[in-house]
């Protein structure tokens, strides 16, 4: 008879009751657990004279900062102020760094399919290097490399348009008063040029024409392009009226630089290897059609392969990308003002350890979300389209 | 009436396959006109790097300051009366070695097989090439050379008698991490002293040898770490669940640095007042932390790799959830995500140089206090140079050891 053995299961074995039980006893471990650190945070900042508030931001931030992209000046200026060059600061290098990266790796994945033995080889070495020592390691070397570069007065002169000395490098800049029509013009041309290659492929696919006078057409925006960029900007190369100075010209300090180029360079060998793995991973069929059919090699990679790599490359590729912006702290190391040397120094002027630390770790975390929200869209673009 | 060929067939491989070093020249570097360019334009800057590099190396580098810190970049300031102590810390780890690697090898012939013996045979002459530029170049002791010597050859010794031994008790294997673990606690003890020992103030450990210490305790304490939170992670209890993501978003969302900014400056923020960890300590807190909740996100990875049929099969065997997990899920997952795995002991092996940011003196930080001494000042490319080729070595060989790892566990698997 079953009706008097269906006795019901203890407690202590069942196992519904245990999966609310422990998660309970979690979330109350965790509470205790935050509430014995908040308790001991909040005896410890007293016995420090330190409160928990946010008004030390308005307090004037008497240091200097070597470079800034927004005028800030130390005498007058906030801390918020100081604390906005800093991010500003770490935004140029993100971004100059995530295009520079970007090229490198994509060039140094792409070579080691080249039917160049040389070129091959050279790019799994720099790859075997690169990844195999230390970030931090590669920019002080990069930092010590361009601390040794000559004083202004000795600056070495690359054909009078690029000087390097241990101020910076200096490298020609747009100058042209009217910059912003002549960068308008340049979208209008490149619209122009898009909208007459569309019609071309257009009229070449419907109507079996040759395209020849659009293509000559398109020839001449791409022309008309160039001579806005060489003469329309009004590049004006670093000039040195006398030893010793440097005017105009666009003036990368050797912080800056030395950062950049080991960003770059690092970055670029994990990317290289997603690149290559992406491109191993298209299969070989797809190679050998596009071969049939008559294309060459470059064009092969370029319009057949590459597209279909990208689907591979493009989620590891947005990691790689916040991994950079993440080791952009590290400018510490070479002296770079960015946000986390500038809040570093603020932490020390201030004692406000807790207020600054959340101040950097919101913004980084704030930063890397606009990332992968870009990179995930851009995402979204190249999956394969299944109806 | 049949003819019978009595000519030999030609034997040689069709054209396209013959290879003289000429066709292969012109195959691999002057296939086109633009290969032609780059390989004259790489030949071009290698030569005026390599001219450049041998002038500079020969002629302008003052390489005295390697050889006269050499204790200084290996050992950090660790009191010179108690060098035994690290001597006998690389014997255990030796011994240890070498029994695992004759264990291991119990069953397979190929060790001290012609090719393996060929193979220590040119190891051997490499190491003796080594130690004889040593010898050449480096003023180390007479002493620590035969030391070195002994190393190695104690290394072969120890590995012939694991492997004799484990062919006759097989349950040695079963014991070595144990061996492993105990180990730990000795080589801590032989490195801060106590009981007998003198005791040596971490703040005296440095060099080499505190990054391998700290890459090790991290390595070792932020793989269970990892585990759990993946498990976490992977959890259907929806608190836990979000409760490790939340641990796993926030860590990876912000730079190392701040982590260990946060162990070093905030961490005794947070405890009572009296309790001041140890530097060395809170730099650990920092980078298991880290590097936790990256592994957490790779073991996932080989936790979705797994069907569910593997687990749903254990639990028709009558496994409950732990045993399903510890016997059947982990080990398959784990196994599939090797690779990243190593990738990211790499990492933390490489970001240990952070710590110099923070102020401690591992091999990062040592050079840069060498640098900061005025008789070698300017001498950065010769310290960075030295001290790279040794990063390089070690993350190079971790890489290798990994890549070998993976093709053997894929050999089992086919």
């Amino acid at each position: 008879m079953m009706t008097d053995q269906e006795q019901k299961i203890p407690l202590w074995r069942d196992d519904r009751f245990w999966r609310i039980a422990g998660q309970v006893i979690v979330v109350i471990g965790v509470i205790a657990f935050f509430g014995i650190l908040g308790s001991n945070l909040v005896r410890n900042l007293q016995q420090a004279g330190i409160g928990f508030s946010f008004e030390f931001l308005g307090n004037n931030a008497s240091f200097a900062i070597s470079e800034s992209v927004i005028p800030y000046n130390p005498s007058l200026d906030s801390y918020s102020r100081v604390l906005m060059a800093g991010l500003l600061n770490t935004l140029r290098i993100a971004i100059s760094g995530i295009i520079l990266t970007t090229i490198v790796g994509i060039f140094a994945g792409i070579a080691q399919f080249s039917d160049n033995w040389l070129l091959r080889k050279l790019s799994v070495i720099y790859i075997e290097i690169v990844r195999n020592t230390p970030l931090l390691l590669q920019l002080l070397f990069w930092y010590a490399m361009f601390l040794q570069l000559p004083s202004v007065e000795e600056k070495f002169d690359l054909a009078g348009i690029i000087f390097l000395s241990k101020r910076g490098i200096n490298l020609p800049f747009p100058a042209s008063p009217q910059i912003w029509l002549w960068l308008a013009a340049l979208v209008v041309t490149a619209i122009a040029a898009f909208f007459l290659w569309q019609w071309r492929t257009k009229i070449i696919v419907e109507q079996g024409q040759s395209g020849q006078p659009q293509l000559i057409t398109l020839w001449l925006t791409v022309i008309t392009a160039i001579l806005i960029i060489v003469f329309g900007f009004g590049w004006q190369a670093p000039q040195s009226p006398e030893p010793g100075t440097i005017e105009t010209g666009l003036r990368l300090s050797i912080e800056f630089t030395s950062l950049l180029m080991g960003l770059v360079f690092y970055t670029g060998a994990f990317i290289a290897e997603i690149v290559r793995a992406g491109i191993q991973s298209v299969p070989k069929g797809q190679w050998e059609a596009a071969r049939s059919l008559g294309l060459k090699s470059g064009l092969v990679m370029r319009l057949v392969v590459f597209p279909q790599a990208l689907r591979v490359i493009i989620p590891p590729l947005n990691s790689q990308y916040l991994n950079l912006v993440k080791n952009s702290s590290l400018a510490i190391a070479v002296a770079y003002p960015d946000l986390y040397n500038v809040a570093n120094t603020t932490f020390n002027q201030t004692g406000r350890v807790i207020q600054v630390i959340l101040i950097i770790m919101i913004t980084y975390l704030l930063l890397n979300l606009i990332i992968s929200l870009l990179m995930n869209l851009l995402n979204i673009s190249v999956q394969l389209k299944e109806r | 009436m049949t003819t019978v060929n009595t000519q030999k067939p030609d034997l040689s491989p069709p054209p396209a396959t013959q290879t003289n070093p000429l066709t292969w020249l012109q195959k691999n570097l002057f296939s086109t006109w633009y290969n032609s360019l780059i390989t004259l334009t790489i030949f071009a800057v290698f030569f005026q790097f390599f001219k450049g590099f041998l002038t500079w190396a020969t002629t302008q580098a003052k390489w005295t300051v390697i050889p006269a810190n050499l204790s200084l970049f290996f050992v950090g300031r660790f009191p010179k009366d108690e060098y035994w102590r690290l001597w006998l810390i690389l014997a255990v780890i030796i011994f240890l070695s070498g029994l695992t690697w004759g264990t291991l090898a119990r069953n397979s012939p190929k060790l001290f097989s012609i090719n393996s013996l060929i193979g220590l045979t040119v190891t051997g002459l490499v190491i003796l090439t080594i130690t004889g530029l040593i010898v050449v170049l480096l003023p180390i002791s007479i002493t620590y050379r035969l030391l070195l010597l002994a190393m190695v050859v104690f290394l072969v010794v120890t590995a012939w008698v694991g492997k004799q031994v484990a062919k006759k008790t097989p349950n040695l294997v079963n014991w070595l991490p144990l061996a492993w673990f105990l180990s730990f606690f000795i080589v801590l003890w032989l490195m801060t002293g106590g009981l007998i020992l003198d005791n040596v103030s971490t703040n005296d450990w440095g060099g080499l040898l505190l990054t391998v210490y700290m890459a090790v305790v991290g390595i070792v304490l932020s793989l269970p770490f990892g585990i759990l939170l993946a498990l976490g992670r992977q959890s259907t209890l929806p608190v836990i669940c979000w409760l490790c993501r939340l641990y796993i978003e926030i860590i990876r969302g912000v730079p190392l640095i701040t982590i260990l900014f946060m162990g070093q400056v905030m961490l005794p923020f947070f405890l009572p007042a009296d309790w001041r960890p140890d530097r060395v300590l809170r730099a650990i807190v920092g980078l298991t932390m880290f590097s936790a909740a990256y592994l957490a996100e790779n073991v996932r990875g080989g936790l979705q790799s797994i069907p569910r049929g593997q687990s749903e099969a254990a639990k028709a065997l009558g496994l409950n959830t732990p045993l399903t997990l510890i016997l059947i899920v982990l080990p398959q997952a784990i196994k599939s995500v090797i690779p990243a795995i190593v990738g990211q002991f790499i990492g933390l092996f490489q970001d240990t140089t952070l710590l110099a940011i923070v102020g401690l003196v591992e091999l990062l930080g040592i050079s840069r206090s060498i640098l900061a001494n005025p008789r070698y000042i300017g001498r950065y490319a010769e310290v960075y140079l030295f001290i790279g080729v040794i990063y390089w070595l070690i993350c190079f060989a971790m890489s290798q050891g990994s890549k070998r790892l993976e093709r053997q566990l894929n050999i089992e698997r086919n």
